[in-house]
Order: C-alpha cells, then sequence, then structure tokens
C-alpha cells in the first residue's frame, strides 16, 4: 500500500465514525449521523476540519468523537462542533474537550458565529484526571462561551443528551433549540435522583424538550426533527450579523401579509377585554418574517425577530390573551435575556405595549418579582440599539417603565389614540384613593360615585393630556404604524451611544 | 383527560361551557378576572367537557383545576 492509499483508507474509516450498530441505534430514534447533520448546515459542506486524526491511534475512538471546523451558512462562515454520539454515545475526553476550545478560540478570532451540535452522554469518567478539572479541561469550554457571548452568536442544537456538566454548552448560548423526544438536559440522570435524593421521575419529565420550552426556559425552541432544529437556525443566523462589529444585512423588504381587517378594527376598545398580539405583529412585520424566541415560555410576553421592510428588528410584546399580559418572574427573564441579545448584535427593539402591569400577590413576592422585574428593566435600559415604545392600550405602573418608557431613552413613544398610560388603572385607582369614601357611603350611591370617579380619572390620564405634556412624542393611526416604524428605525439607525463609562454593572439577577 | 387549570390566581368572572359540551383546541372554557384584566382560560385539546369544577364568581389560585375535559 502506498502512502497516499493508506491516507485514504485512514481518512475513509474515520469518516465511518463509530460502530454500525450505534448507526442503526441512533436511525431508530430518527437521529442522523454527525456528518449527515453537518451536510445539512452547510451551504457547500464543511470547508476545513481540524483534529479529524484526533486519537487516531485507537481505533475505537475516530475524531475522538467530535467535528470541529468552519462552513458556510447564508453565506456566511461559521464555526461549528459537532458530537459523534457513535463514538461512545459522544462523551467527551481530553483530545475530544481541547478539540471544542480550539474551534471556539477560532471563533474569537476570526469573530465568527459559532454553533454547538450537542449529542453527548457528558465526560468519559475514564478520562476525568486528563478532561476535567485542570487549565485545559472542559471547565474551559464554558470560560471560552462566556468570553464569546455577545462578540458572535452562539446558537445550540440539541439533538440529544446534554448531561451534567455538559448541559451548561446550552445554557452559554444565545438560542438552545431542541428535538422533541431526543433532546434532553439536565444535571442528574433520573438514575441518579433515585439514588441520591430518592426522587421516581423519566427522563422526559426532568429534562425533556417539553419541558425546558414550556416549563424552565432553558430551551428555546421545539422542533420536531432533527431537519426543523438546522432549518431554524439557518433562518434563525438570516437576523444577525457575524459578530457584535457589524449590523444585521438589510434584506429585501416583502409586503405585509394582507388581511380583512385593519388594525384600528382589531384592537378592542375595552381596555380590560383579551386581545391577540399576534394580530397586531402580523400586520406590521415584513409577510412569513416572524421567527419566535421562547413561544411556550411564558407565553404572556411575545419574543421574537422580524423583517420591517428588510430591516431585522426585536419584537418584545405583552400578549393579553395570556394571563392578561400581566408581566410575572418568568415573562421578565424572558424579556431581559432577548434585549440583551438583540443589543448585543445591533439589531434595533421595537415594543409593543399593552400591560396592566406586574403581577401582584404572595406567590409573586416569594419568586422575588421586584428583583426579576429588576433585570428586565437593567436589560432594556442598558440597550443601546434604537428602541421605538409603542402604547398600543395601556401602560400601567412598572408596566411602563419595563416596556421601553419615555424615561428609559427610547428614540420615541408612540401612542394609539385609545392608549392609557398611568400608574393604574381606573377601576384600581378608584378604589385605592377612595375606599375610605365608597365605603361609607349607602349601597345604592356606590357605583354612581364610582363610575363618576372613574370617568374624572380617566379625563385626568387622556393621552392626548399626556400628548401636551410631551410624555408621548406621537398619537398615531393605528393603521399607519408600519409606515411609521419603517421611516423611524431607518433614521434612528445611526443612533450612536455608549451608555455609561464603567466596568460593568452590579445586575440584579 | 385533561384538566384545565387557571393560569394565574384571580375571580372566576365567566363560565362559557357546562357539561356535555364539545370543546375544540384553544376555545375559552372560563374566562377569569384578574389585575382587572379579563383573562380566557382555554381548552388544550379536543374534548368532551366532563366536569366544571368552579362557579362564577368563586376565587382560584393558579394552577386549580377549572373544569375536566375528556
Amino acid at each position: 500500500m502506498t502512502s497516499i492509499d493508506d491516507l485514504k483508507s485512514r481518512v475513509n474509516k474515520i469518516e465511518q465514525g463509530g460502530q454500525e450498530k450505534y448507526h442503526e441505534k441512533n436511525k431508530e430514534k430518527g437521529k442522523l449521523f454527525v456528518r449527515k447533520r453537518l451536510a445539512l448546515l452547510f451551504d457547500n459542506g464543511i470547508d476545513i476540519e481540524d483534529a479529524f486524526f484526533a486519537n487516531c491511534i485507537d481505533d475505537s475512538l475516530p475524531s475522538d468523537g467530535v467535528v470541529t471546523g468552519i462552513g458556510e451558512i447564508n453565506g456566511q462562515k461559521v464555526c461549528v462542533m459537532a458530537n459523534d454520539s457513535t463514538v461512545k454515545a459522544g462523551s467527551w475526553g481530553k483530545r475530544t474537550v481541547e478539540k471544542i476550545l480550539r474551534i471556539q478560540e477560532t471563533a474569537d478570532k476570526l469573530e465568527l458565529p459559532m454553533i454547538y451540535l450537542v449529542d453527548s452522554a457528558g465526560a468519559r469518567i475514564t478520562d476525568q484526571i486528563e478532561m476535567f478539572p485542570g487549565r485545559r479541561g472542559a471547565g474551559r469550554i464554558f470560560h471560552n462561551q462566556i468570553k464569546l457571548s455577545g462578540r458572535v452568536p452562539q446558537i445550540c442544537l440539541l439533538f440529544g443528551p446534554s448531561a451534567a456538566g455538559g448541559a451548561y454548552i446550552p445554557a452559554f448560548c444565545d438560542i438552545v433549540v431542541m428535538v422533541d423526544g431526543n433532546a434532553s438536559m439536565y444535571l442528574g440522570s433520573p438514575r441518579m435522583a433515585e439514588k441520591v435524593i430518592g426522587e421516581k421521575v423519566t427522563l422526559e419529565e426532568m429534562g425533556g424538550a417539553r419541558m425546558h420550552t414550556a416549563v424552565s426556559g432553558v430551551g428555546d425552541v421545539l422542533v420536531k426533527t432533527e431537519e426543523e432544529a438546522i432549518q431554524y437556525a439557518k433562518r434563525y443566523l438570516r437576523y444577525f450579523p457575524a459578530n457584535f462589529r457589524s449590523r444585521p444585512s438589510l434584506a429585501d423588504g416583502r409586503e405585509v401579509k394582507p388581511f380583512e381587517k385593519s388594525i384600528s378594527e382589531i384592537i378592542p376598545e375595552n381596555q380590560n377585554a383579551a386581545f391577540n398580539m399576534y394580530d397586531l405583529i402580523d400586520r406590521i412585520i415584513d409577510e412569513d418574517s416572524f421567527c419566535e424566541i421562547k413561544k411556550k415560555f411564558a407565553a404572556e410576553l411575545i419574543t421574537g425577530l422580524a423583517l420591517i421592510d428588510g430591516r431585522s428588528i426585536g419584537i418584545i410584546a405583552n400578549q393579553p390573551r395570556v394571563k392578561g399580559g400581566v408581566l410575572f418572574t418568568d415573562s421578565a427573564d424572558k424579556a431581559a435575556k432577548f434585549i440583551q441579545l438583540c443589543d448585543a448584535f445591533n439589531i434595533p427593539l421595537l415594543f409593543l405595549t399593552d400591560v396592566p402591569g406586574f403581577m401582584i400577590g404572595t406567590k409573586v413576592e416569594r419568586e422575588g418579582i421586584i428583583r426579576h422585574g429588576a433585570k428586565m428593566l437593567s436589560s432594556m435600559s442598558e440597550a443601546t440599539v434604537p428602541k421605538i415604545s409603542v402604547i398600543v392600550r395601556k401602560a400601567y405602573g412598572a408596566g411602563l417603565y419595563a416596556m421601553a418608557g419615555p424615561a428609559f431613552d427610547p428614540d420615541c413613544v408612540l401612542a394609539f389614540p385609545n392608549a392609557q398610560i398611568a400608574v393604574m388603572g381606573p377601576e384600581a385607582a378608584i378604589n385605592a384613593v377612595h375606599a375610605n369614601k365608597i365605603a361609607a357611603l349607602p349601597e345604592e350611591e356606590r357605583a354612581a360615585y364610582i363610575k363618576e370617579k372613574q370617568d374624572e380619572y380617566r379625563r385626568e390620564i387622556d393621552i392626548y393630556r399626556l400628548a401636551s405634556e410631551m410624555v408621548v412624542d406621537a398619537i398615531i393611526n393605528p393603521d399607519d404604524l408600519r409606515k411609521e416604524l419603517i421611516t423611524r428605525f431607518a433614521i434612528y439607525e445611526d443612533r450612536n451611544i455608549i451608555f455609561t463609562e464603567r466596568k460593568h454593572g452590579v445586575y440584579p439577577v | 383527560m385533561a384538566d384545565v387549570r387557571a393560569s394565574m390566581a384571580g375571580n372566576v368572572w365567566k363560565i362559557n361551557v357546562k357539561p356535555g359540551d364539545v370543546v375544540d383546541e384553544g376555545q375559552d372554557v372560563v374566562i377569569l378576572e384578574s389585575m382587572k384584566m379579563e383573562i380566557p382560560i382555554v381548552a388544550e385539546d379536543n374534548g368532551t367537557v366532563k366536569e366544571v369544577k368552579v362557579a362564577e364568581g368563586d376565587f382560584v389560585n393558579e394552577g386549580d383545576i377549572i373544569a375536566v375535559i375528556e
């Protein structure tokens, strides 16, 4: 055999991954081979792959169970690490970890997005001294991720387990896409939970894709198949620049989807009636351009990327249809991370406000709603990208502040003609201020008195009065909102501000 | 069989179904009143209402069962 033939035969062998039986097992679960995943992800296959021969002296560990390299998505170079679960269940040895570290460091040097295709059982316990505790041990992966955060987009596609320490890879990514039925994240497996704390629970209940995308919020997007996960990642990246230094590129603008009813026809006059905020979003963005994040988690607040005349924007919108659009601990956290994501990559923000305030009561106070709400306010306040705040119906209490109210340096606050801005709504305010008086009145006089006071209160907080005081910058016809936003986002594009000078804030977490 | 649960604490303002009614996924089963807002509570699956566990005016806590659908 010539040396060239020898090389070819070695390459061929390594490219096959682990033993056939593991390929079969994966196939049964609807899981694709790592190289097939990469072929679907990249426009034209992997351009460069380093440490392909990692651990090649051991026949049983081709590429040491991970593929790392660079390829193109939508014409943009990106760095990738992808576990091979046919090789010792995708577990990490010393060289696996070193390969991951090197591709992260490449992403850092070249300022390219970093994508993690995760399908790994975690550390190889047999190799722990070499791969766990040291300077170039697995901890360094997370250190690198934290350093990369906000410099380049980091995406995690979770195809299988992400166990114990490994579960921190998704945690430090901007976004985690989970494949229903196969993806999971957990610090201790169900077996360990039973042994150590006596809990009997299934993997799906404790760390499955549905749980994490709806309850814990550690996952962001639930998909049915691996192909769908890969398509989502490709679509998501279109809204982003390669790194924090640049802006998202302008796409070709599309018309808004046609609807029978206009915006002014769909918004209920009654502030307290439920209303579906998606109906408004669909009427202002380019058709089919909404890329939602955390759809199932804290649904009382909607977060997602969209195009408006081809411009990438981030939308934060209260959803009155769910929990009245009231802000809770989870919705505040959801907003905080989404705002940080958009601000890091120069994506302007649109706040669509219809909020009765933050939730009150014992339950949320015990959960620390004040500190969670403070997180949302911090992120929103610090964001230096263009910010437009639209008061759709009501903006009560700290809800006004959290949704980029006038004091938080938005480029403008626009209001619809029926908008109400106040410390609290008329019903609550009159009860609070006139409680004693109401109680003292004879029963039959109360309703009339309350109504009179509420009407008085409504006049007090009339939106034209607030416009007169220049609290809002403009009152607009709801049907002109899209046009207004297109013009304003184009004008605010060059907003160039530095929030303040310091090392970093002390964040309320 | 699926429980319809209160998404947040509040008062039962309006009950839209009675036992025996056929409901579709996403249909409003009950409307709560909380934080001065109307809060629709929807069926998460298609089915028939087996039982309504609350009356108009009742206070419910987050997670309380409002109705049972099968």
